[in-house]
Order: structure tokens, then C-alpha cells, then sequence
């Protein structure tokens, strides 16, 4: 065997960084799903009526759903009913200083880098920061308060803007939308909500750090993002999860709503738990993300760097009603080890003169399978629509593997749909290249993977960029040598 | 400064160096030429460490430090260079990105500090400046979409930013039209120093109008079969390399 093969099946032996319990005391639901349960949730956060007779509607619906196998990947069966569906720090701060965040969740935050005061006084970014289930802190409210613009974790929204929740909730993602979606719909906990008033630039990124660290409680995050005519609106997410040997399940649900001539950009770094080198244990995350350009000339974005996660299942999409509007969506999604990731967008074009773009760039490693799956769909009233798709897959050693499920449903003769795709090798020549200009194996391939995902991290937010390029280094570390 | 003593290697099972000696001091400038299939590449590519040819007998020293025992990067942060008969594309990676790696990477192994964007830009363009290379060549991709002769330019550049104590030159020459050729040699010339050793690795004469060299080689099956001035290089052009498998005194 030659020393660079040997050095591919090296890469892939770096421990997970973030992998630490935070000792805080929780206030867990009783494990399983019945009414009883969603009717807790719904009561422990005060919701009005409308919206727990929406999530008995959801549970009712799940109850005669079956979850999906058409994806590619495998796992074995999930026991819906031996999961914990609610779990909050007991002691839930107040939110008017961060000084009064327990000083334990505060050690967490800083353990992951990230830390509020600096956070607050250097990057101007505004972080709701989730803990499990319930939001500890926020930032920056009242700076965007004078702007109008409302940022801060759903369950407050629902107190204090039920108008807007009852509106935009399920108008994108509907409660009955799929197995995953419609559990998360009866059971979701917190997350994030946005609200961009008319005309109304938002002056930062807003951005919002997920973290699961309740012991066998799924996270069921609800984000809902809406900008009104004229506005803009940038709102990164982050992602890492601490080590756990049971696998813990994800079923986030974000719904964007776009109005006339109205920006969202929405960039995503996951890095949740990939699972250890023997493919145990791990995050699934099943995630429904969808945005609706109701607007004119509306536009909204998805970036993701996907790097963790035993499991991705995951098609942040675009449906373009408007005419006019624009869905891009830029995707690096890694997989290493035993990872496996089954993920890709959906453009469902609608409106006239409608235009997407696609740019997935899928890299696998170690033993990862990698699947781009992805729908165009033009509508027999979408004349004019366009649509370029680029699916590029690299492949890091000879046990990996990538796959591209490309589907493409055109019912108007006026759309112009272009659709590239090509799978390459990290050649043992590549890296020899590097080594002879004096770089190490290792560098060689951050360098030629950085390369490969040019396209997608031109598209990130700065910061947002260098964080992406260092996650997928430390996730392919080990993989080349 | 380079030391081959009975170098034997093979790839893919074959035996194709069968026991070359070479000396070369700094400031020398040697031509190794031979017919197709001599082993010319093979003996570029097992200096620099290319790891699917395996060394089988002898040895090599640099600056006293014994080569065969380092791993290509080493090699390379220690002073050798090779330029690529088939330069390597690394799509999305940028030229000027690429290269400032390797610098610092080099930088940082003689114990100096590494070069900020400013100062590196600054040497940059002082040596495109001197080799004549267009700046748009920066912002590429390395190696994607360039033409055979801008590759080829794009290794002289890199050398020439790099200041490798020993240059390896494997074939630059060949596919080259005479302006680009004239390019590589400017370059060449331009960096020859009383403490810096050129191996040019070509199969024609061709490059040595330009690039003068103290010694030539012939090899042929594996082993050096004969060394001269630089007139062997011009008896090769006349009469081929076919005499050379007659047995000589």
C-alpha cells in the first residue's frame, strides 16, 4: 500500500471537540407521546388555545403517518415513545442581563467559544442562544427593537405576537407536511423567531447557536422568519451538540416567508455529533426547511456547511410564488466515518419569470455515503422560469461513497432548466503536488477541499466562512494524510 | 550538495533505475537527457519522493541530510523543487493562496517569519515582474484551464518564489513553443547562483541553447551510461541516442 493511501485511511481520527455534559438541573417530561404530553408542553409555555388544538391536530395527523424510508441512508427503528419530549433548565433566568444566565450554562457557552459579552461588545451579532429546549438569553433586542424588528425565541413570540405566529405558523411547512415536520408541529419546544418590517434593512446578522444537551430528549426546534416588503435580512445558524453514545433525534422545522421584493438569506453550520469512528451513537437529524418567496421579486437564500450528525435528511427549499423571485441554495455537506447524509433542496417554481439556482458540493469520506437528492419543479403557470443545478461530489479514499438523485418535474415549455453534476477523487497526485511545494498531507487536502467548496463559501458571511472552512478540516482530519 | 549513489527503483513492480551515481555542487547545472523509457522522469520523481516509486538500493544525500529517509514535504521545506512534467490542477484553489501556503510552509521550517499578504503580494510581483508572467495568473485556479505552456510558466514561477536550493526541472521543456520556452529559460538563468543547482530532465537538445549547462548525462536503461560537456548534447541531437547501446570503452 502506498504511503498516501495509507494516509486517506488515517484521516478520519480526530475526536469530537465539543463533547462535554453540562451539569444543570432539568425539568423533564415523563418518556413518550400522547395528548397528555403535548397538551403539557403547550402548557408549561402558556399557549393559547388555537395553538394546542394545532398541535393536537399535528399529533393526531402523525399518529397516521408512517416515517419515510424512502431516503438513503439506514438506522435502526426509533422508539417514539421511549424519548423525553420536554426538558427546560430548572432554573430559567430572567432575560434582562446576561448576569443572570447560570453561571453553569454561561461555562458551556464558552467551552464552545462562544462567548455572549464578547459575543455582545465585539462581533455585533445578536445570539439567541438555545439551550435544550428553552431559550437563556438574548441580545441586541432592544438595538433592533428600535428598528422594529423582532428577534427573539419563538415562545416568546407567541406571548407577545400571537397575530404574527398564527399568521405565517404552517403557512409554509404545513402541520401535515411529513412524518417529521408533523411531530415536530406537536411537540416543538422553542427556537427562533424573526420579524423584518417593511422597508427595514436588518443592520446585523442575526444568528442563533443550537445545542442538545438534554440526555435523550429530542430537539423539535421551530424557527419562523419573516420580512415584509423591501427588506433584508441575514440569520446564520449554528450548530454543535455534545458526545452521546444513544443516537438522539433532531426534527427541526424553519419556515421563511419572503414578501414583495424582500431578502432572506439563511446560512446554516452544523456540526452536531457525527457519531464515534465505529459509526455509534451520532445526532439524526431530520429537519424540514422550507421558504416561500410570496412576493415580487422576493429572494431568499439557503447556505449550508454540513459536517455532522450520524444522519442527515434534510431539503431546504424554495417555493417561488412571486414572479419574479429568486431561490438559491449553496450546500457543502461532509460525511466521514459512518456518517450518512441524504440531502439536497427542492425549487418549486410557481410564479413567472421565477429563477433558482442550485450549487451542491457533497464530500465523503472514510466510510460516509453522501446523496445529493434534489426537485426542480416548474409549474405549468411558471412561464420563463430557469433553473441551473451544479452537483459535484468528491471522494476522499475508496470506501466512501456519493450519489445523486437528480428529479425534475417541468410542466411549461417556455423554463430552461440546466443541470451539471461530475464526481472526483482527491488524487494521490493532488496531494503529492502540495507535499512537493512543502505542504503537509493533511493541509493538501484542507487545501483541495476548500478548493472544491469554493463556490459555497463565497457565500457565507466572513466570519461565518472561516468557521465553515475550520469544522470541515477538523472533520476530515484523519481521513488523508 | 546532491549525492546519488547506485540508485535502484521501481514502480508498479518494474525496475526502472538500475544503479545511478550523480554528484552535483552548488551553482552546478547538469542535463540529464535520454531516449523514452530511460528512467529520466522515474529518477525526478524519486528524488522528490513521489510515493508510488519505491527505492530498492543506494542512497541520496542533500546538504548531508540523507533523502531517502524524509517524506516528499521535508524534502521540499529542505530546498528541493520540482517542476512538474504534467503540473497538477487543484480546482477552486487559488494560485496566490496555494503558493503563500508553501512559502510560510517553508518559511516556518527554516525558523522565519511567516510573510503577510502585503509582503507577499509585494515578492509576488516583483518576480512575475521579472519573468514576465501576466498578474491575472494569480487569481486562477492552480494549474485549472491553463495551457500547456501556462503551466509549465506557472512552475518557473513557483520556483521562482519558492528559491529552492535545488531545482529539478522534469521535461519543462517539452510541448513548449519557443516564446514559452524562451520564459522557462529567462527563469532558469535568472536564478542561477553560486549556491543554487539546477537538474534539467529533457529529451531534446533544445533547452540547452538556452539554459547552458556545466555537465550533461545520457541515461539510458536505468543507469548513466555516459557524461560530458555540453557538446554531448549536440552529438545526441546528430546522431540520436541509438549509438549509445553500442558498448563503449
Amino acid at each position: 500500500m502506498s504511503t498516501s493511501t495509507q494516509t486517506i485511511e488515517q484521516l478520519a481520527s480526530r475526536e469530537y471537540k465539543y463533547g462535554f455534559i453540562t451539569d444543570v438541573e432539568q425539568e423533564s417530561a415523563p418518556r413518550g407521546i400522547n395528548e397528555d404530553i403535548v397538551r403539557l408542553i403547550s402548557g408549561k409555555k402558556q399557549e393559547p388555545e388555537w395553538l394546542l388544538e394545532w398541535r393536537l391536530k399535528a399529533y393526531r395527523t402523525w399518529l397516521t403517518m408512517k416515517e419515510p424510508t424512502w431516503a438513503n441512508v439506514s438506522y435502526g427503528p426509533i422508539d417514539y415513545q421511549d424519548m423525553i419530549y420536554y426538558a427546560a433548565p430548572k432554573k430559567r433566568p430572567s432575560l434582562q442581563s446576561l448576569d443572570e444566565v447560570d453561571p453553569e450554562v454561561r461555562r458551556t457557552f464558552d467551552k464552545l467559544g462562544i462567548s455572549l459579552e464578547e459575543q455582545k461588545l465585539l462581533s455585533g451579532v445578536a445570539v439567541d442562544a438555545v439551550f435544550d429546549s428553552v431559550s437563556v438569553a438574548t441580545t441586541f433586542k432592544e438595538k433592533l427593537g428600535e428598528l422594529g424588528i423582532i428577534f427573539c425565541s419563538f415562545s416568546d413570540a407567541v406571548q407577545n405576537h400571537p397575530e404574527l405566529v398564527r399568521k405565517y405558523l404552517g403557512s409554509v411547512v404545513p402541520y401535515s407536511d411529513n412524518f417529521f415536520a408533523t411531530l415536530n408541529s406537536a411537540v416543538f419546544s422553542d427556537g427562533s423567531f424573526a420579524y423584518i418590517p417593511k422597508g427595514t434593512r436588518c443592520p446585523m446578522e442575526l444568528s442563533t447557536y443550537f445545542r442538545i444537551n438534554a440526555r435523550e430528549t429530542g430537539q423539535f426546534e421551530r424557527t419562523l422568519i419573516i420580512a415584509e416588503e423591501g427588506s433584508f435580512v441575514s440569520y446564520l445558524e449554528g450548530c454543535t451538540a455534545p458526545m452521546r453514545d444513544e443516537n438522539q433525534l433532531h426534527a427541526a422545522v424553519v419556515e421563511l416567508i419572503a414578501l414583495d421584493d424582500a431578502t432572506i438569506k439563511y446560512s446554516t453550520v452544523q456540526n452536531w455529533y457525527p457519531g464515534d469512528k465505529e459509526g455509534k451513537g451520532g445526532i439524526y437529524n431530520f429537519v424540514t426547511k422550507r421558504g416561500k418567496c410570496l412576493g415580487v421579486n422576493s429572494k431568499i437564500t439557503w447556505t449550508q456547511v454540513e459536517t455532522g450528525s450520524a444522519i442527515t435528511w434534510k431539503y431546504p427549499g424554495c417555493v417561488l410564488m412571486g414572479d419574479n423571485s429568486i431561490g438559491e441554495f449553496y450546500s457543502v455537506a461532509t460525511t466521514n466515518n459512518w456518517q450518512q447524509a441524504d440531502t439536497g433542496t427542492k425549487m418549486i417554481h410557481l410564479g413567472k419569470n421565477t429563477r433558482s439556482t442550485i450549487v451542491s458540493k457533497g464530500i465523503s469520506a472514510g466510510h460516509g455515503q453522501n446523496t445529493y437528492r434534489g426537485l426542480v419543479k416548474i409549474a405549468k403557470g411558471a412561464r420563463g422560469a430557469r433553473n441551473y443545478s451544479q452537483c459535484d461530489s468528491l471522494l476522499i479514499g475508496d470506501q466512501c461513497g456519493a450519489h445523486t438523485f437528480p428529479y425534475l418535474e417541468i410542466k411549461n415549455s417556455t423554463a430552461r432548466v440546466e443541470h451539471e453534476a461530475s464526481t472526483s477523487k482527491i488524487g494521490e497526485d493532488q496531494i503529492f503536488y502540495c507535499r512537493q511545494r512543502g505542504l503537509s498531507s493533511e493541509d493538501a487536502v484542507n487545501l483541495i477541499v476548500s478548493g472544491f467548496c469554493r463556490d459555497v463559501f463565497r457565500q457565507l458571511p466572513m466570519e461565518f466562512a472561516v468557521e465553515a472552512q475550520k469544522l470541515l478540516s477538523i472533520s476530515l482530519e484523519g481521513s488523508v494524510g | 550538495m546532491l549525492r546519488i549513489r547506485n540508485l535502484h527503483a521501481r514502480v508498479a513492480g518494474r525496475e526502472i533505475l538500475r544503479g545511478v551515481d550523480l554528484s552535483m555542487d552548488p551553482g552546478d547545472v547538469h542535463a540529464i537527457m535520454g531516449p523514452n523509457g530511460s528512467g529520466k522522469s522515474t529518477l525526478a520523481r524519486v528524488l522528490a519522493g513521489h510515493p508510488e516509486y519505491e527505492v530498492t538500493a543506494g542512497e541520496v544525500f542533500f546538504d548531508g541530510q540523507d533523502v531517502l529517509s524524509m517524506d516528499p514535504e521535508t524534502r521540499a521545506r529542505a530546498g528541493m523543487f520540482m517542476a512538474f512534467q504534467y503540473p497538477v490542477e487543484l480546482p477552486g484553489v487559488n494560485n496566490a493562496y496555494f503558493l503563500k501556503a508553501a512559502l510560510n510552509a517553508l518559511r516556518t521550517h527554516r525558523g522565519e517569519e511567516e510573510l503577510d499578504a502585503m509582503d507577499f503580494m509585494a515578492l509576488v510581483r516583483d518576480r512575475m515582474k521579472q519573468l514576465g508572467i501576466d498578474e491575472t495568473l494569480l487569481n486562477r485556479p492552480v494549474n485549472e484551464g491553463f495551457s500547456g505552456g501556462e503551466k509549465k510558466r506557472n512552475e518557473i514561477f513557483q520556483m521562482a518564489v519558492l528559491e529552492p536550493r535545488l531545482g529539478i526541472l522534469d521535461e519543462t521543456d517539452s510541448g513548449l513553443d519557443i516564446d514559452a520556452l524562451k520564459i522557462v529559460a529567462h527563469g532558469v538563468n535568472a536564478m542561477r547562483s553560486p549556491d543554487r543547482a539546477f537538474l534539467l530532465i529533457t529529451h531534446y537538445q533544445r533547452l540547452l541553447d538556452y539554459v547552458v549547462p556545466d555537465v550533461v548525462h545520457v541515461l539510458s536503461d536505468g543507469r548513466i551510461v555516459r557524461s560530458g560537456g555540453k557538446e554531448l548534447a549536440f552529438e545526441l541531437e546528430e546522431k540520436g541516442y541509438g549509438w549509445l547501446e553500442e558498448p563503449v570503452g
